[in-house]
């Protein structure tokens, strides 16, 4: 699957543009601040109906106009599909594929799978822990429906069990019939998320220390561990010995909710010792494993944005990564970057069918 | 509107208390109150009067604590109605739902709300001790649990199954499924999971029409 044809009409910065692209790889090169990004976020609104960057429709709409609208002509499964978008200011978000709106934009999501990889997710390696339960349960629940449900259900329960146990500490009464219904509902779903993350994260190890390893060149070596404290004790055992502290603390102290995953580089956590390099290195590896379940998922090849990525890379790991993306087991590319010369030297060496676009102050010079 | 001072304190008052219903902010409740203002003397009587009664004389009934004129309610005291079945609810409103089917002919028990202690409510402000007690009279062969779909009432299901657990009594609850008249394409998938799983014996699913 790929798209071959893109028009924007004031989508952000961009006020006007007719692209055709590669089906392989397709580089936007340009200064800062010309609208590179904006290119790439317009491929990735008509895979999500909406922006990576802005949840406010109204930023996305380049100014001083009304409305913008985004085209793509895709090519899937053996056949030509046209996917409209149309927003105007004050009005409802219009979504076409092949002249017909969709009547739910829930509909359209999934139709044409897309991973993004923009500088903006760093924070998966040194954010708090919940940025990578996050990448987790986003993963898990694209394969598994049952998965955020069943997530949700364990939140709501949590938030009621903490409240239980601030009314405890309130000296109102101490009831442990009352906190054992929690408890019971709590061990069932936290059981099974715990169990839905550890078969996950055994899937996803493999193929993140394959890409690692190929853009490293094996140099280094690096591990996921999934830490939970369920690794070792059932929720039961872990609830009861928690709960005088528990009590004291008015929340709950163990569960799923204090899951990590631990970024190993060696045998040292990344995120304290790793080089920025390094850093945006795991990432990439990280988001190129993802991808592989997302393929399997849908049964296509997703389309890959790369926004920026090579910044801070060296040029070794740069042509790796750009190596690898041109094998066959990828599909169609977009990166973005400042720098031509390097990147028009790597590209031209992978032999696969390429693209370049030069981009100024808003207007594509193809 | 500036509606944080009104040029009356009589009337600052009345606003106040009708803004404390729920549902109703400031200004729906000054239009109420001026409403009440153009009206006569009598409509406004008549208007007070039906809320101090219903609160002085309002009963629950000592079967099924369910809200009742007298001290036993209409259900639980009519002869055809077979009581040793007995339907758990929320409240009222549920009672008055399930009695618009016309299916069903055996008593409630209306607890009063359920368990969530988000909402401060805990077991304890129930009628659950109630319900255990009728049960150990012997006075039910069955109960249904028929509380909301939600994490808190599948939460109070539990606790309830578990105060009755020890005792002979038939515990069911409300079948959860494919709603009448719905195209399978919309209905959502945790149900039509639950549907396939628990599906009907097709026989049967006839007599039921």
């Amino acid at each position: 699957m790929y798209i071959r044809e893109l028009s924007i009409v004031n989508y952000k910065n961009i006020e006007q543009a007719e692209l055709t692209f590669s089906p392989k790889l397709n580089c936007f090169l340009g200064n800062n601040g010309v609208g590179k990004t904006n290119l790439l976020d317009s491929i990735y609104y008509l895979s999500f109906c909406k922006s990576f960057f802005n949840a406010v429709e109204f930023h996305n709409i380049r100014h001083g106009q009304e409305f913008f609208v985004l085209q793509g002509n895709y090519f899937r499964n053996d056949a030509d599909e046209v996917i409209y978008c149309g927003v105007k200011k004050g009005k409802k978000k219009q979504f076409k594929k092949n002249k017909k709106e969709y009547k739910k934009l829930a509909e359209h999501i999934g139709l044409l799978p897309l991973v993004m990889i923009s500088p903006s997710d760093i924070n998966l390696i040194i954010g708090g822990s919940d940025e990578r339960r996050k990448f987790m349960d986003g993963v898990i629940s694209q394969y598994d429906r049952q998965y955020l449900d069943i997530l949700l259900k364990y939140n709501r329960v949590l938030l009621q069990r903490n409240n239980l146990l601030k009314q405890f500490a309130a000296g109102l009464r101490f009831d442990a019939t009352t906190l054992e219904i929690w408890d019971d509902q709590l061990v069932r779903l936290g059981t099974e998320i715990h169990h839905k993350r550890k078969e996950f994260l055994e899937r996803l190890m493999p193929v993140f220390q394959h890409y690692y390893e190929m853009i490293s060149q094996g140099k280094e070596q690096v591990k996921l561990i999934y830490e939970s404290k369920l690794n070792e004790h059932n929720l039961e055992d872990l609830l009861k010995e928690a709960l005088p502290k528990d009590r004291l603390v008015q929340h709950t102290s163990v569960g799923i909710h204090k899951d990590d995953l631990l970024l190993q580089l060696g045998e040292y956590p990344i995120r304290k010792l790793g080089s920025q390099g390094q850093k945006k290195t795991y990432l990439v590896a990280l988001k190129l494993a993802q991808f592989e379940f997302i393929k399997e998922l849908s049964g296509n090849k997703p389309i890959l944005l790369m926004d920026d990525i090579f910044d801070k890379l060296d040029a070794g790991r740069v042509e790796q990564i750009i190596k690898l993306v041109a094998e066959d087991h990828f599909g169609q590319i977009f990166l973005s970057d400042t720098n031509r010369e390097n990147l028009n030297h790597i590209v031209e060496e992978t032999g696969v069918d390429y693209q370049i676009f030069t981009i100024e102050n808003g207007t594509v010079i193809p | 509107m500036n509606t944080d001072h009104f040029p009356s304190r009589l009337l600052e008052q009345a606003v106040d208390e009708f803004a404390k219903l729920p549902g109703i902010g400031k200004k729906t409740a000054l239009r109420l109150v001026l409403h009440l203002l153009k009206q006569e003397h009598k409509e406004v009587e008549r208007f007070t009067g039906a809320i101090n009664t219903l609160k002085k004389e309002i009963k629950h009934c000592k079967v099924c604590r369910n809200i009742s004129d007298t001290d036993t309610c209409n259900i639980c005291s009519s002869p055809s109605r077979n009581l040793r079945i007995v339907c758990v609810v929320e409240n009222i409103k549920d009672v008055m739902s399930i009695e618009n089917t016309q299916q069903f002919n055996g008593g409630y028990h209306v607890l009063g709300g359920i368990i969530s202690p988000m909402d401060g409510i805990g077991p304890s402000d129930l009628e659950i001790n109630s319900l255990v007690e009728r049960v150990e009279r012997g006075e039910v062969d069955e109960v249904i649990l028929a509380l909301s779909t939600t994490m808190e009432g599948d939460t109070t299901n539990f606790f309830i199954y578990k105060k009755l657990k020890g005792t002979d009594v038939k515990i069911s609850t409300l079948a959860r499924g494919v709603s009448i008249g719905d195209e399978l394409e919309y209905t959502d998938e945790v149900t039509l999971g639950r549907s396939i799983v628990n599906r009907l014996n097709f026989e049967d699913s006839i007599k039921q029409l």
